[in-house]
């Protein structure tokens, strides 16, 4: 019988039940993870985008990202002290703070969020996705943990379509890389049947996810897209995808989101239900883990909800109607990790973020710029100006990082936002005095 | 006729290197109305293909220190290295007008978004994201890649309005082989006497070969390999070593000078991988595509642009470097939020420090102008090296 983590009912709670509900799947997976080795499971270290959580559970190994240990970190402050620890050990100031933060905590002793030792993984299972740090991050961790490495390639969609040669090549290594590994590694043989049918729960899962995430077209927004839909993409884009919790997750917070449209509310918040809607935005960009809670109260204050983001499309961009496919097991893997954000090209995020502004008919477009990760930001001023011109709307641009808390100014990203908030409110009454 | 002299190739290398509205290679072009240019960003791509269509390759190495970037810092943040910026800049301000094409490689995220943003600037040159495969078994990542080099052929074909027949790559490939042996003849003339080829000049002749036809950089190499052997020139006291991590954005001509008047021999290198990526004589007879796969999967540099499947073997082509040069100790000089370099940085220290091989580290910038604090790191890590390795 599978276990029930179901505790908190939409109705029994005042504040948003499924964040509970989402922090309890998170400790449930992170307890796994610590016991791991104690209950006779093996583990694979792999990244959010191009994750492979079903492949992953067809050979009962345990998903470890080091991606979400590092946002945890960040979320508890411990991410400046592991960065610096690793930076001390000779590691560039100027790069990936995702990195150092993974490589300081190991230093320190890797302990995970629930304070127990992170288990030494079994397999890196490196899924290059619209990353190039991915791929020296796992250098960096073999270097430590002497295991094997997997490496799957996904090519870039530069020209904004997917070739058949990119799938073939992607299947090709699934077949006589990727999967005779993980046998290896695991013991367990592969069962093709076993991957159809966490693919089909998958795409159950992705169905509730997008018409989550597409609920912020109403008016107002029964959610925020950037800083609630961090909480919302955990599980699919972490270790539940193709899993019956993530199916009763996204049923239950489609229950709780279908209930707020009824109400006419809007999301809540840290501090409790947002107020008025004033402001519908657009972000593209990861957020700041470090300061998260001030970075998003600089938000619900001025009443500036986040109807759409690009970031809660890196593990996947099902709103563009992708789904995992049981019929075509490999193929679609393949297409999954071909299609995530980081992985198109500037002119398709570009039309993606137009996109957003018109269907969810947002006032503008804000970008946080982040210093460390050159795969979202390199580029992000000329998709600046595209979106302004295209669209008519304001764009504004800040900056800070994922989790080294020397990269955000709260006094800063506060002024520039008030000053956005200014923008947007001008250029409405500018357009409602023209007309 | 006479040799030209060494000072002479130099000059003629130093005016191609500072020319940066490529005045010879819009020169060649306007030879012949039917000539194309495909410009490329390091550190690979195929110029045989290029050259088999009958087009000229012209090597975009940024901006370097004499190009005042007014445009460029528009579209990039402070924590972005230079050279896309500088590549923005020639392009904005008209510089590769000429160009029909640009190719930029699968190096990092920085290189691989200009090549969107280059379509978005640019949309009516053809502009290609160039991908190589990270995975090296030849039924998977030679597959993909012949695949790829064919959709390029078929590109080039477009551009060229004619079809590029397996001969006249094959015929190409011999070009490059003969190029390839005379940059590494140069290279290995260098290690032996470095007081003979110092790397600066060696710097300027082999960048020639990025913007020259590949015929007549050959030629321009033989010319200074002979006039270099034949020169006779003082032996310093200097200190041999390998200088590694300017694989993509360029030093500036005087950071290498400096490296050399802080008493250093700079006798190996990544600078323009380009010119030797592959290693040894690719086959000139069957199938040329195939043949350029086998050589990238099987017989190409080590950078950190690339996937080193083998843990037992990585970073070890620094250490063969060292030891096939005589070299006495790795600079890693890399280019400020360089990714690739900068992570691969401490995986390759770990290495030199199992082999007991001294190293240093600096950044810089294609622009970097205060050389003063390079100079007198790398001498105070030339004087310990002669310090300690006497001791």
């Amino acid at each position: 019988m599978r276990p029930s983590v179901l505790k908190a009912q939409p109705a029994d709670v005042l504040k948003d039940a499924s964040m509970i509900k989402q922090k309890e799947m998170m400790a449930n997976h992170y307890n796994r993870l610590t016991d791991a080795k104690e209950n006779g499971h093996k583990v694979a270290s792999t990244f959010v985008p191009g994750n492979l959580n079903e492949l992953i559970m067809c050979f009962d190994l345990v998903n470890n990202l080091p991606e979400v240990n590092a946002i945890q970190s960040g979320l508890r402050k411990q991410s400046g002290a592991y960065i610096m620890e690793a930076e001390r050990a000779g590691h560039s100031e100027d790069v990936c703070t995702y990195v150092k933060s993974d490589i300081g905590m190991m230093m320190k002793g890797n302990i995970g969020p629930n304070g127990k030792k992170l288990p030494d993984p079994d397999v890196l299972l490196l899924s290059y996705t619209g990353c190039f740090t991915f791929l020296k991050w796992f250098e960096l961790l073999r270097e430590q943990y002497k295991c094997p490495t997997i490496f799957l390639q996904t090519p870039y969609m530069a020209d904004g379509k997917v070739t058949p040669n990119m799938v073939q090549y992607m299947v090709k290594q699934l077949k006589e890389d990727v999967i005779p590994t993980l046998e290896k590694v695991s013991g367990v043989k592969f069962d093709i049947d076993r991957l159809r049918e966490y693919l089909a729960k998958s795409a159950k899962a992705e169905d509730d996810l997008v018409y989550i995430l597409q609920s912020g077209k109403n008016k107002p927004s029964p959610i925020d897209a950037y800083f609630g839909g961090i909480y919302y993409i955990g599980p699919i884009f972490g270790a539940f995808r193709g899993t019956d919790d993530a199916i009763d997750y996204y049923r239950f917070l489609r229950e709780e989101v279908d209930q707020r449209i009824a109400k006419g509310l809007g999301p809540v918040t840290p501090d409790g239900p947002m107020g008025d809607e004033k402001f519908r935005l657009v972000v593209e960009g990861p957020p700041n883990y470090t300061s998260f809670r001030q970075f998003w109260k600089m938000f619900y204050d001025e009443g500036a909800v986040v109807v759409a983001s690009s970031y809660t499309k890196v593990g996947g961009t099902y709103d563009y109607g992708f789904r995992h496919d049981p019929d075509r097991p490999l193929e679609t893997l393949a297409e999954y990790c071909l299609g995530v954000y980081t992985n198109r090209s500037l002119p398709m995020r570009i039309d993606m973020l137009c996109d957003y502004i018109n269907e969810y008919e947002a006032d503008g477009l804000l970008i946080n710029s982040i210093k460390s990760c050159n795969s979202f930001s390199a580029g992000q001023l000329l998709i600046m100006r595209e979106v302004e011109k295209r669209t008519g709307k304001p764009a504004a641009f800040i900056e800070t990082d994922l989790v080294d808390p020397r990269y955000f100014s709260g006094a800063n990203v506060k002024n520039r936002l008030e000053s956005y908030f200014q923008m947007v409110e001008q250029k409405r009454s500018g357009r409602g005095a023209a007309a | 006729m006479t040799s030209p002299t060494t000072a002479e190739l130099v000059a003629l290398a130093q005016d191609l290197y500072e020319d940066l509205s490529f005045t010879s290679a819009r020169e060649w072009k306007k030879a012949d109305p039917t000539r194309k240019v495909i410009g490329y960003l390091p550190v690979y791509v195929p110029r045989e293909l290029i050259h088999a269509a009958g087009m000229l390759p012209l090597g975009i190495l940024g901006g370097g220190d004499n190009l005042e970037v007014i445009h460029g810092d528009a579209y990039y943040q402070s924590y972005i290295c230079r050279i896309p910026r500088s590549t923005i800049e020639l392009g904005v301000s008209g510089r590769l007008d000429f160009v029909d094409g640009m190719l930029f490689p699968s190096i990092c995220d920085v290189i691989r978004n200009l090549s969107g943003m280059w379509k978005m600037l640019f949309p009516e040159t053809y502009s290609k994201y160039f991908d190589v495969p990270q995975t090296y078994k030849d039924e998977i990542g030679g597959t993909f890649y012949i695949n790829e080099m064919r959709e390029f052929l078929s590109d080039l074909e477009k551009i060229a309005g004619r079809k590029i027949t397996d001969e006249q790559i094959n015929a190409s490939i011999a070009v490059y082989n003969q190029n390839r042996r005379l940059v590494n003849e140069l290279y290995e003339l260098r290690a032996a006497m470095p007081w003979q080829a110092p790397a600066s000049e060696a710097y300027l002749i082999i960048r020639a070969g990025l913007v020259l036809p590949v015929e007549e950089h050959s030629e321009m190499l033989r010319q200074y390999i002979d006039a270099a052997k034949a020169e006779k020139r003082p032996i310093k006291d200097n200190s041999k070593v390998v200088v590694t991590g300017m694989f993509c954005e360029q030093p500036p001509l005087n950071l290498i000078k400096s490296l050399e008047l802080s008493g250093c021999y700079v006798v190996d290198d990544d600078f323009m991988l380009v010119s030797r990526w592959l290693i040894g004589d690719v086959p000139t007879t069957g199938d040329p595509v195939y043949h350029l796969s086998q050589a990238f999967l099987h017989h190409s540099m080590s950078t950190a642009a690339k996937y080193e499947p083998d843990q037992a073997e990585k970073g070890q082509f620094l250490v063969r470097a060292v030891r096939k040069t005589g070299a006495e100790g790795v600079i890693f000089a890399s280019t400020s939020f360089c990714d690739p370099a900068l992570l691969d940085r401490p995986m390759l220290q770990n290495v030199l420090k199992a082999a007991d091989i001294p190293f240093i580290a600096f950044k810089y910038a294609e622009n970097s102008g205060q050389m003063q604090p390079i100079r007198e790191q790398a001498g105070t890590f030339v004087d310990s090296i002669k310090l300690w390795s006497a001791a």
